[in-house]
């Protein structure tokens, strides 16, 4: 098996790749529904992510 | 009021056991058997990645252990949700895969891919029986 060596927002961004699409696939009842609801969930777990990092960068000054 | 609404029967074991069982067993596998092929694809393409992504970051199988409420709750839980991947996680273990809890980012991320990719399988599996009961498309 093949190492990885992943920066934190790589691992991050996967996560929430694979996150949303079963949230999307899990949650809704059409399939336009799914999608929307698929992006919905990516961006927000990309804000998160940004909005945390920027957190942490202040919370270290 | 919820107490006052009736409850609804349990639908027969037969009905929905097989789909609930082999989305377990197979991530996506549930949604195949009641042919829901495209769903069944990305449920088994997202848990199956995101659980090899764990192994490839050398991600720990959290085992049961024993010690304060916290260490239960998280060793107890994280086996739990590694063994509900399914045959991943069978054939990692029968195969061998034996990582040790190293310190360090990536192997952290690792081992947070391999529990997680148990818990979407979980979600997988309500969807799988909700489908096999009527109660979803």
């Amino acid at each position: 098996m093949p190492k990885v060596n992943l920066s934190h927002f790589e691992a991050a961004l996967l996560f929430s790749l694979f996150t949303s699409i079963v949230l999307g696939v899990v949650t809704k009842r059409t399939d336009r529904e799914r999608l929307i609801y698929g992006l919905y969930c990516f961006a927000c777990f990309v804000a998160v992510l940004f909005g945390l990092g920027w957190l942490m960068y202040f919370g270290h000054r | 009021m919820s107490s006052k609404q009736k409850k609804e029967p349990m639908q027969p074991l037969r009905q929905w056991g097989p789909a609930v069982a082999l989305a377990w067993f197979i991530p996506g596998g549930g949604h195949f058997l009641l042919k829901r092929y495209g769903r069944a694809g990305l449920l088994f393409a997202s848990v199956v990645l995101m659980f090899l992504l764990g192994l490839m970051m050398r991600g720990h199988f959290l085992k049961p252990q024993s010690g304060d409420l916290l260490t239960i709750v998280i060793y107890y839980g994280g086996f739990l949700c590694n063994l509900l991947s399914g045959i991943p996680y069978l054939l990692a273990t029968w195969l061998g895969y034996s990582q040790p809890d190293m310190a360090g980012a990536v192997h952290d991320y690792g081992t947070k891919f391999l529990v997680t990719a148990g818990l979407l399988n979980v979600l997988a599996m309500v969807d799988a029986y909700e489908i096999a009961v009527g109660k979803k498309d």
